[in-house]
């Protein structure tokens, strides 16, 4: 096995002293941003990336494989203690998590979750050492037209199968691919929406975008609606379970790993669909079906392994075609590109020790997380009572910073408070982000390979679905848009989405969902924005599960 | 069937819909003002893309105005410290946005060890703190801290202003 000895190579670079440490650097900061409440793990690796600017790329890719996990792990921590998500993948440890600690089992509910991360993290890491050299050399031979259909699918993937609407969806992707306008165009030497301004004719930094529309939107958003009462936070002690919980949480881990990779291998739209799946599953295989709604430690242990699995999964398009499935991944995209490295086929061999130095400190890092985090787990917990001025004050100082940094560039400030705005205001109108940091980062690229594609054909538009493959992701892409068609059709309007579909004659839009509140009462009762874990999972699994298999 | 006037009141979402209408509006305009004829390489040329991407901006404006006006609305989103049982809080976030200001005007002229220590003073006073003596030292020591990694450290430029050659 030739991707073994890579990975051994890959090993002896990351394990020297130094990179040992950057790595443990990274997962400790990765962490106690991550566990910071508002702050996910897309945030975090934005947050953090100014961090590794001055460092050599090894040593940079090194801490970043840290900070990834890190962060992943510092959001169920916050979940588990503090009952709301601050993300979607985690809504579900959330709710059972929480559950479980208000009973007083904090520390197995913590304990389960970083024990099934690893499991998950170690799978995952392992599945990606084997299928990423298989999947380069199968996509050095994809043209294109390929490559722009699964884009294509990318986008649709992630603005139609995630959040509730899909015509905020789509609005959220324009923004982004408006973004990804701006700047000289590069085949032409066209210049792109600057409005004659210098410092836009390059593009705008994609860390800018990403910090802005994370960082300065989400503290813009909580200072209009800051809880002025001091939030619930359930002591732990340090994280242990007993042997019982052990072995009913082993199963729930491999369940969630299987669900939760390929989901995040394929363009399926990220983490929270399988996380609902492995809950689901866990509930009905469970000996203990009683306890789930009361804090069931298997419903905590499968979702948890899942959302990691998945966020390993997502790195096997990012490394090996360039993709981002996920805004974490779009992030790192963003840290590589920013490093001059671009990621795809040619990846593995043009930069090859970097590549599986950074693979192994995947394994690193995740191993470096459980030493670490069970021990700790008192003291991230105290994190969470940051007075919260400081919190969301430290979060626009260190947004400044690395936005600062970028270019040493005034200008860049500006922007990220525009974009900031945005990114407030998408919030305010239930318009998802991930769509739009997607968008700004693919955009150009699908663009790229658009061009390429009709240049190949001599402008036959044909050319773009003249290939087995693109015609077969289109098949797929049309699925997904028509599914609340589809679903009318063969669920006899039993599907809540489909019957608002069907009252609006539209697939693409229509009031879905049941709350028709006016938007004048922004009042909302307590309830997290949550799916009712029992409702129906979003049906479009198969389909994209096959899809991305070329 | 309500007449228009109360069919849009409270529809503040609409200002979504006027937005990406103007961006779309902005992004077709000066698609139409680059020059496709010459340096033009393939097919395709930079103007392309531009054109669809406005006028899917457009679709989606009319798209969602007809959704919001039907009823539809979009969730706002929840977290951890979000508590929506309030109406918005303006005067925070335009303090907020006050104190961001301050850095981006400052940071040239005197340095970050100062202007950002008066960011995150100025934005933790305006999230309601008021430990007139905790929160300034707080936002020096952080300031200060932040300098020292990133442009000692890190190797990062950060600027010192005057305070270059004290720290």
């Amino acid at each position: 096995m030739e991707a073994l000895s890579d990975l051994l190579n890959g090993f002896a670079t990351a394990l020297t002293p130094t990179n040992l440490a950057w790595a443990a650097l990274g997962v400790i900061l990765g962490t106690a941003v991550g566990v910071l409440p508002g702050i996910g793990p897309a945030m975090t690796v934005a947050l953090l990336l100014p961090v590794t600017y001055g460092l050599e790329p090894t040593a940079a890719f090194i801490m970043f494989a840290g900070i990834f996990y890190g962060g992943m792990f510092g959001g169920s921590t916050t979940s588990i203690l503090l009952n709301t998500p601050g993300e979607s993948s985690s809504v579900i440890t959330a709710i059972e998590g929480n559950l479980m600690a208000r009973r007083g089992r904090a520390s197995q509910a913590l304990a389960t979750a970083a024990i099934g991360s690893f499991v998950a993290g170690l799978i995952g890491t392992m599945l990606l050492v084997l299928l990423a050299p298989t999947i380069v050399d199968l996509a050095v031979g994809i043209g294109a037209a390929d490559y722009f259909a699964i884009m294509m699918l990318a986008f649709i993937a992630v603005t139609a199968v995630l959040g509730s609407s899909r015509i905020r969806g789509f609005a959220s992707l324009a923004i982004g691919l408006t973004l990804g306008l701006i700047g000289i165009d590069l085949a032409t030497g066209q210049q792109r929406l600057t409005f004659g301004v210098p410092q836009l004719a390059d593009g705008i930094d994609v860390v800018v975008v990403a910090v802005g529309i994370f960082a300065i939107g989400e503290a813009l958003w909580v200072a209009a609606h800051l809880r002025h009462r001091p939030p619930d936070i359930i002591p732990t002690g340090r994280a242990f379970m007993s042997r019982e919980d052990f072995s009913r949480s082993w199963r729930p881990w491999l369940r969630g790993t299987a669900l939760g990779f390929p989901f995040g291998a394929l363009p399926a739209g990220g983490a929270e669909i399988p996380t609902f799946l492995s809950y689901v599953t866990e509930k009905r295989l469970s000996k203990h079906k009683g306890e789930f709604g009361h804090g069931a430690i298997e419903g905590v242990a499968g979702p948890e392994a899942s959302n990691n699995a998945s966020a390993a999964g997502t790195l096997v398009p990012m490394l090996t075609l360039g993709l981002p499935t996920n805004a974490t991944a779009a992030v790192m995209l963003a840290a590589f590109t920013g490093y001059g490295i671009q990621p795809g086929p040619l990846l593995f061999e043009r930069e090859g020790d970097l590549v599986w130095a950074l693979i192994a400190s995947l394994f690193i890092g995740n191993t470096l997380l459980l030493i670490l985090n069970l021990p700790l787990a008192p003291l991230w917990a105290r994190l969470l009572r940051t007075p919260r001025p400081y919190l969301y004050a430290g979060i626009l100082f260190f947004a400044s910073v690395g936005a600062y940094a970028v270019n040493a560039s005034t200008i860049d400030l500006v922007i990220l408070l525009v974009i900031g705005l945005l990114g407030f205001a998408m919030r305010r109108y239930g318009l998802p982000v991930v769509p739009a940091i997607i968008a700004v980062i693919l955009g150009p690229r699908a663009e790229q390979q658009l061009r390429r594609a009709l240049q190949l054909s001599n402008g036959e538009i044909s050319g773009l679905w003249s290939t087995p493959l693109a015609k077969f992701i289109y098949l797929i892409i049309a699925v997904v848009l028509l599914w609340p068609l589809i679903s009318r059709f063969l669920l006899r309007g039993r599907h809540p989405l489909a019957e608002a579909a069907a009252e609006a004659g539209v697939p693409l839009e229509g009031p879905e969902g049941d709350e028709q509140r006016a938007p004048e009462q922004p009042a909302v009762d307590g309830e997290p924005r949550s799916r009712v874990p029992e409702a129906e999972p979003p049906p479009t699994d198969d389909d994209t599960e096959t899809g991305g298999r070329p | 069937m309500s007449s228009l006037s109360e069919r849009l009141r409270g529809r503040s979402e609409l200002g979504i819909c006027v937005l990406l209408a103007a961006l779309g509006v902005l992004v077709l305009v000066d698609a139409s003002r680059i020059p496709t004829d010459f340096t033009q390489r393939g097919p395709v040329g930079p103007a392309a893309v531009p054109v669809v991407v406005g006028v899917a901006l457009l679709v989606i404006a009319v798209l969602l105005a007809r959704d919001v006006l039907r009823g539809g609305h979009g969730e706002a989103e929840m977290g951890e410290d979000v508590d929506l049982s309030n109406p918005s809080d303006w005067r925070t976030v335009l303090l907020l946005i006050a104190a961001f200001l301050v850095n981006v005007v400052l940071i040239d002229r005197v340095g970050f060890p100062i202007s950002g220590a008066l960011l995150f003073w100025g934005s933790a006073y305006a999230l309601g703190s008021r430990h007139y003596l905790r929160d300034p030292l707080i936002a020096l020591a952080l300031s200060v801290i932040t300098y020292l990694i990133f442009a000692r450290g890190l190797g990062i430029g950060l600027p010192a202003g005057p305070l270059e050659g004290v720290l």
